[in-house]
């Protein structure tokens, strides 16, 4: 913010001055958005709403008779992502980092009431609040975000302030344990896909806050440990092992996970390179693939659009992390870097897994696509780490 | 601060931000490379899969063609049964894979819970019947006997049997009309095998996986035209079995319709009478073995003498075709094909071959002239005929003095024939036979058609044997080593015969042209072989293909296809030779070892002639062979271990020309009473619609027209197990090899004519006739 060129750009980027002017100026929000982010967002969430169509206009246990129910309620959900965003980057940075306590302390009691009776249970996961309208939340979503913001407030505080060039290690620890709060309850509803991606996310944060190597190897270290434990110490039933080596041998559970395996590979594979056209999958028409319009979108994608389409989409998510990452190395706070990289590691983690099932490299896991598997929630928290990615672009100096 | 730089960032937060831009950018081309290697690479493999996932198959069986009678009476036809199937598919996707439903169905249709779950499962390696080896999307048949009140019960609970249908079907069903069995002739069905359907895959018929297919008989030979095609609609449906649309639709095709040349009358009272003689044989006391006549097994043929058409067909023992209908139960399969059965399944008329014995002499008899003889001779017809001081008797040992060859066949002299044929031998070289040996006794043979197939439309007709040169030294050839490891010389009577065996086995020696020159020795014919040469000599020396089939008419009726009678060989007789044999063989029906059973027969109007045979079995007792023929039919029936020629077999031919030309015990003919005095020429009439007339039938035509009726007639139940034969599961080793070793016994050295315990040699099995597993 090294101040104008000429002074109508100066006198522009007064606070007083409100509107559009102040939008497209030099200096404006039009200006400094990451617009590839934003159009890749967008194209996204507009292909996810013809894939959900697809899947989903003849599914009338669904779609309650109207074949357009789904389509139009993705363009809506898509609609309030978008506001969320625009209301993030309003917020701005800085007003957002003020607002952290509040949102984490509203998210954890979001996903506490989803213990309490006021909580329902949809595929299995008990991680749902039932709202007025047929509408539903799920707040595991949100907290993903409200980690990576307590996470970064937290690591960034005394670096930022200038007083230490690196974390120690008590902020460390208050960090894992504002993480490992809300983790325990998703784990207990059980929603294990969530866990699995805050992990991740936390690794991530960790990662760039600068975190000292001992914690990241002794955390990886111990999640290997505790795997191995519970793999050796028969915890989990056979069939708990079965169902989750079954992305790799559908044999192992050909009833269940095994099914949605084996029928999203041949969804896919069956694409080809071009895929059989929109509206013209056969295993989509057919209804083969278990939950197709949220978890299993890809494979809409996979035999509709064909290897194509799939690359694009693969191409797409490819592109918001890499300008995402961009962000996280160029801001001038850690805070900031470490928000971007949270997000990096939440977007690539639930892409990679989300995708990866549907290929059969991946176990199988109630996880969406971002931006274009159908669910609100899940939509709103991308937009938001859209916004937040926004905001955070916009308060470093413009690059020359 | 001063190791941060301007960015704000430590080295070390740097480096950890590419790190985590590495891995995103690794995670994002693994994801990139497992699409191209699942959608480019592998593409065609899922794309196969998907296709397989959302197309439907419904198929539409074709109704197979019938198979009628000459007059039109149908011999095979189809019934519509209510059928209850259940869909796998339905029942799979049930909690508890259906069990509920088919216990409940079990209780509606009065079966064990158990069979009918054991009914729907798949079948493989290690599954044993009952269960299921057709497409697992195929409805799985519960019952073809559901009652309609028990139909109707499963209909109107749809709710309650999920995947369950009742459908009425046509089912094959071989009606015995007038209780005409025609088993072996007709054949039967079972379900296609994975192999056929293979094999079929890629002709103009492939076959689908509902499909039955002929496996003997009729159904087997005709099975093509028989078949039609099966309507195939294709649906694309979805996860759930919905129509989502549909994909192909094919119309079934019925199948053409078979007119054979069978008389339903006639081949009922051929089963009758066949079985009648079988019945009466077993009550004859058999001197020679000190029991009763065995009669284990019997056939009998009825021809067309000028066209080689088979009017009726029988073969004893038999079963009932329908058996088969519907799956055939374990315990029906093992009374079918059991060691202990006797082998019903055998179309002992085609594929049962034993020595022919005196019927042969027509023969040796043209041999004889072609080789320079004359007709009238004479020859003297001693007791006796010596070579080397091995004897040779005649039959009964009788003495008619110089005759001529006519004589010796009305007379069925035996010396004359060893004579001619031991003198042929010697002029061929004896034991050092010559370069061109002329083997006219031989070479006759083969021109008669024997050693091979006659050509008949049924399937795995077996050849029979000329034991020739050719056929001795291949026979020694393929036994030898067991002949000289186990012959001793001075050893016991069966070292001593394969010690021969092995030194000589290869050369055609004396006594061999002297036991086949009557038909013993290692001789063998068929009955249909037999009946076509009598035939040939009763049409003027025309060798027809014995056809069954008459006519194909395809199922709107508008296209005939005639089966025309086709000739295989003219016999090698000049006109004058084949009438002097002719005359012969009418002086056995009058005057012969036949006229004792030919009396009062109306023989000025209609000219009998008959050659009887019985010819000796080593280690068996006599078959029973009776060849006649009149200027319409020939007809020539054998009854192993039945005894001599006219005797077991004599009443019961008798008694077959009497029905066919209306003839009374008396000698009367009754022209109203004939069922067939002249050979159906025309075919049923075919009505427009495509239907076949057929004349109304009685309940049982041997009730009906037998001049000598017996109140406990039962010819068409099966004889499998029949326990007035007990002893028949050790002796009767398998039927090819009845009558296999078979030689007049050699009256030096005391012992019979060497024999059993070697390995077999040209005996062909007649695998067809054995049903094929068709478990996969």
């Amino acid at each position: 913010m090294t101040g104008g060129v000429n002074s109508f750009q100066v006198s522009g980027y007064g606070p007083e001055r409100a509107g559009w002017t102040r939008v497209f100026a030099r200096d404006g929000l039009a200006r400094r958005m990451d617009w590839t982010i934003l159009l890749a967002a967008l194209a996204l969430s507009l292909l996810g709403s013809l894939l959900v169509y697809s899947a989903t206009r003849n599914r009338t246990e669904l779609n309650q008779g109207d074949p357009y129910y789904f389509l139009v309620r993705h363009w809506l959900n898509t609609g309030i992502g978008v506001a969320l965003m625009i209301g993030a980057i309003w917020l701005g940075h800085r007003g957002l980092r003020t607002a952290v306590p509040l949102l984490y302390g509203a998210s954890v009691f979001l996903i506490l009431l989803v213990l309490t009776p006021l909580g329902s249970t949809i595929n299995g996961a008990h991680s749902w609040i039932q709202l007025p309208g047929g509408f539903s939340l799920q707040p595991s979503e949100f907290v993903k975000i409200t980690i990576i913001l307590g996470m970064a407030m937290l690591l960034a505080a005394r670096v930022d302030a200038g007083d230490k060039p690196y974390p120690d290690h008590r902020t460390v620890l208050q960090a894992l344990g504002l993480a490992v709060v809300p983790m325990l309850i998703v784990m207990l509803m059980p929603d294990l896909g969530s866990v699995m991606v805050m992990v991740i996310i936390v690794l991530g944060v960790l990662l760039a806050s600068g975190a000292s190597n001992r914690w990241i190897f002794g955390l990886l270290g111990a999640g290997a440990a505790g795997a191995i434990a519970v793999w050796q110490l028969g915890i989990l039933d056979e069939y708990q092992i079965n169902r989750f080596a079954a992305f790799a041998n559908p044999e192992l559970d050909p009833a269940g996970v095994g099914y949605n395996t084996n029928q999203a590979r041949i969804a896919i594979g069956s694409g080809g390179l071009t895929g059989s056209g929109l509206f013209q999958g056969s295993q989509t028409t057919g209804q083969f693939v278990p939950e197709q319009q949220t978890d299993f979108v890809f494979t809409v994608a996979g035999e509709e659009l064909g290897f194509v389409g799939g690359a694009l989409i693969i191409g797409l998510l490819g592109v918001i992390l890499w300008r995402a990452c961009r962000i996280a190395r160029d801001t001038t706070d850690l805070y900031g870097t470490v928000v971007a990289a949270g997000i990096v590691s939440w977007f690539a983690f639930q892409t990679f897994e989300n995708i990866g099932m549907t290929l059969g490299i991946m176990p199988v896991t109630g996880l969406p696509l971002p931006f274009v598997s159908y669910g609100g929630s899940s939509m709103f928290a991308t937009w938001l780490a859209v916004g937040l990615l926004q905001s955070i672009r916009m308060q470093r100096p413009m690059s020359a | 601060m001063t190791n941060i730089p301007e960015t704000g960032r430590s080295p070390r937060v740097q480096i950890r931000l590419v790190v985590i831009q590495v891995l995103v950018i690794s995670l994002l081309g693994t994801l990139g490379g497992r699409l191209w290697y699942l959608q480019i690479r592998e593409g065609d493999q899922y794309a196969k899969e998907a296709s397989g996932n959302h197309v439907q198959q419904v198929v539409q069986p074709a109704v197979r063609g019938s198979i009628l009678d000459a007059r039109g009476v149908p011999l095979a036809d189809n019934e519509t049964r209510l059928v209850v199937s259940a869909s796998r598919t339905d029942l799979m996707k049930m909690d508890d894979d259906g069990k509920a439903v088919l216990t409940k169905l079990a209780g509606v249709l009065g079966m064990k819970p158990a069979d009918v779950m054991m009914k729907v499962r798949l079948c493989n390696a290690e599954t044993p019947q009952p269960c299921w080896n057709g497409s697992p999307y195929q409805p799985i048949p519960i019952t073809d006997e559901a009652t309609p009140r028990q139909a109707l019960q499963i209909r109107e609970r749809v709710e309650d049997f999920p995947g369950i249908t009742a459908e009425p079907q046509a089912l094959r069903r071989y009606p015995s009309p007038g209780k005409a069995n025609t088993a072996q002739v007709l054949g039967y069905l079972s379900p296609v095998t994975d192999e056929e359907i293979q094999q079929a895959q890629d002709t103009d018929s492939p076959y689908l996986r509902s499909d039955m297919v002929g496996r003997s008989g009729l159904e087997r030979q005709y099975d093509k035209q028989l078949r039609g095609k099966a309507g195939v609609t294709r649906y694309e449906v979805d996860k759930l079995g919905r129509v989502l649309g549909q994909a192909q639709s094919d119309p079934a095709e019925p199948g053409a319709n078979l007119v054979t040349s069978i008389d339903a009358r006639v081949q009922r009272i051929a089963e009758y009478q066949l079985n009648e003689a079988m019945k009466e044989a077993r009550k004859q006391h058999d001197r020679n073995t000190g029991r009763n006549y065995e009669a284990d097994s019997g056939a009998v043929v009825v021809m067309e003498a000028r066209t080689g058409r088979v009017v009726a067909m029988a073969s004893n023992p038999t079963y009932d075709p329908n058996s088969w209908v519907g799956g055939i139960s374990a315990k029906d399969y093992a009374a079918l094909t059991g060691t202990k059965s006797n082998y019903p399944l055998l179309n002992r008329a085609i594929q049962g071959q034993s020595a022919p014995g005196s019927i042969f002499k027509v023969i040796p008899t043209a041999a004889a002239i072609k080789a320079g003889y004359s007709f009238e001779g004479p020859y003297n017809c001693s007791s006796s005929y010596s070579i080397g001081g091995q004897v040779f008797k005649n039959f009964e040992s009788q003495n008619h003095g110089p005759i001529s060859l006519g004589r010796a066949l009305e007379v069925s002299c035996d010396t004359v024939f060893y004579a001619l044929s031991h003198e042929e031998w010697k002029r061929d070289g004896g034991n050092k036979p010559k370069k061109n040996a002329h083997d006219w006794f031989y070479k006759t043979a083969h021109q008669f058609g024997l050693g091979e197939e006659t050509g008949i439309d049924l399937p795995n007709e077996v050849t029979g044997r000329v034991p020739d040169r050719q056929w001795k030294a291949d026979y020694w050839k393929a036994n030898k080593d067991a002949w000289c490891k186990y012959g001793k010389k001075g050893g016991s009577y069966a070292e001593q015969i394969a010690y021969e065996n092995c030194l000589e086995g290869n050369r055609l020696r004396a006594g061999d042209s002297v036991n086949y020159s009557i038909g013993q020795g290692d001789t063998l014919v068929t009955p249909i072989q037999m009946a076509t040469i009598y035939a040939a000599i009763s049409n003027g020396g025309t060798l027809y293909d014995p056809t069954v089939g008459k006519a194909v008419i395809s199922p709107d009726g508008k296209t005939v296809t005639e089966i025309k009678p086709q000739a295989h060989g003219k016999l090698p007789t000049s006109k004058k030779t084949l009438k002097q044999i002719d005359e012969a063989l009418e002086g056995v029906a009058t005057r012969g070892t036949a006229a004792w059973r030919f009396g009062g027969w109306p023989q000025d109007k209609i000219p009998m002639h008959a050659k009887t045979g019985t010819a000796e079995v080593y280690g068996k007792q006599t078959t029973s062979w009776f060849a006649t023929y009149t200027k319409d039919y020939a007809i020539v029936m054998t009854i192993s271990q039945g005894g001599t020629g006219s005797g077991a077999s004599g009443p019961a031919v008798r008694n077959i020309y009497n029905a066919l030309y209306g003839v009374s015990e008396d000698g009367e003919i009754d022209s109203k009473k004939a069922l067939l005095p002249t050979p159906q020429k025309t075919l049923p009439k075919v009505r427009t619609d495509g239907t076949i007339a057929s004349p109304k039938t009685a309940k049982d035509f041997a009730k009906q027209f037998s001049a000598s009726p017996s109140p406990d007639a039962e010819a068409t139940t099966p004889q499998g197990d029949d326990p007035a034969d007990p002893q028949q599961a050790g002796t009767t080793p398998s039927p090819e090899n009845t009558n296999r070793d078979t030689r007049r016994r050699r009256r030096r050295g005391g012992g019979p004519g060497r024999g059993g315990g070697h390995p077999r040699g040209r005996a062909r099995r007649p695998r067809a006739a054995r049903p094929e597993r068709t478990a996969s």
